[in-house]
């Protein structure tokens, strides 16, 4: 890169911009469409059944997600539980 | 054995007709008998770009119902031999092409023909599902835009789960990427996804560089292939994109901004 192209070079460059939403989304999508492995929700299933032992909740309280970040996977679970405000009534 | 050959790209208007009509003119200009065939049922383009619109007798839909024989139908390109042209129908019914009526036809051109094009129609709906369903192998076709380079990732997933080579657990249809639009000198300023911003986002090879021209315009007006204006940039990159396609190694020409000669700037072009 030239002297001058480093002053002129201060706008924002698009192109990364673009790159980085591009890397996100479609990892994202990737995750959901082409490689999501079909126990997911059988294991869904079983953890609201495992939860509902002990704490009544609904079925949209559990969300399994699974997550593809470069060589690792990441399993997240997310359960919800009942505000007290519910409980007590 | 034949092979087939889908193009497609999820998004339309990126050129997956300029791209078919050039691919299956420069395997034609090779020697090998090809045809190519319009699956857009209802928007009928194909025809145009390849100058035989005017020709058109009889159409897919119509082999499909046994209306009419293949020799009937296809219509034989004039300037180049072993080229034809197998059109869509205008029929607004889109349920007139059937997984069956595909395959039947797919299974008797493929008796005569090395290779066979099948020009995708835009979308995910059922005319793309058809017009990859039984690739052999598949042109992606991508402009350096986030949409679209979005929706080629979507198509990708949808040859590795719905093709007919995925369903019955064979070797996975062959990906080839070819990124069309190109524009050299607003990729180096940071303005356009370069190609390897697209290879690295994609993750297939890449099969060929369009560059950005008026010639595909031009070409398209007057119903000729880019492939056959071997003066143009776009018409270069189609012709070394078929040789890479049948086995030449040929290096990737149009990726970076040309250098504008002193004679060149005063005197133009």
């Amino acid at each position: 890169m030239g002297f001058f192209d480093y002053f002129r070079s201060t706008h924002h460059n698009s192109a990364a911009v673009a790159k980085e939403r591009l890397q996100i989304i479609v990892a994202h999508e990737r995750g959901r469409h082409r490689r999501s492995p079909d126990y997911l929700p059988a294991l869904k299933k079983e953890l609201l059944s495992v939860v509902r032992k002990y704490v009544p909740i609904d079925q949209d309280q559990v969300k399994v997600h699974l997550d593809r970040e470069g060589d690792y996977e990441v399993l997240e679970l997310n359960i919800t539980l009942p505000d007290d405000d519910s409980e007590r009534k | 054995m034949a092979r087939i050959i889908v193009v497609t790209s999820g998004k339309g208007g990126v050129g997956k007709t300029t791209t078919s009509a050039s691919f299956a003119t420069g395997l034609a200009q090779r020697g090998h008998k090809t045809v190519v065939i319009d699956f857009d049922v209802g928007l009928r383009n194909l025809d145009l770009i390849m100058g035989c619109e005017r020709r058109v007798v009889y159409d897919f839909v119509n082999v499909i119902n046994g209306e009419a024989n293949l020799n009937q139908t296809l219509i034989r390109d004039k300037r180049v031999d072993n080229l034809y042209v197998l059109p869509a129908s205008q029929t607004r019914d889109k349920d007139a092409i059937t997984r069956e009526g595909v395959e039947r036809v797919l299974t008797e051109l493929k008796q005569s023909f090395d290779y066979i094009v099948c020009d995708s129609p835009a979308g995910i709906e059922r005319g793309a599902l058809m017009a990859l369903y039984f690739a052999d192998e598949a042109l992606v076709v991508t402009n350096p835009e986030v949409s679209s380079v979005r929706d080629s990732d979507r198509i990708l997933g949808i040859l590795a789960s719905k093709s007919r080579r995925a369903e019955q657990g064979d070797e996975p249809v062959k990906e080839h990427l070819v990124l069309s639009r190109y524009a050299p000198e607003r990729a180096s300023r940071g303005d356009m996804l370069s190609v390897d911003d697209v290879m690295e986002i994609l993750g297939i090879p890449l099969l060929g560089v369009i560059p950005e021209s008026q010639s595909v315009l031009q070409s398209s007006n007057s119903g000729v292939p880019v492939v056959l204006e071997e003066d143009s940039d776009a018409g270069k990159a189609y012709g070394d994109l078929v040789a890479r396609f049948l086995g030449e190694d040929l290096p990737h020409r149009f990726l970076t901004v040309e250098k504008k000669g002193f004679l060149k700037r005063l005197f133009g072009k």
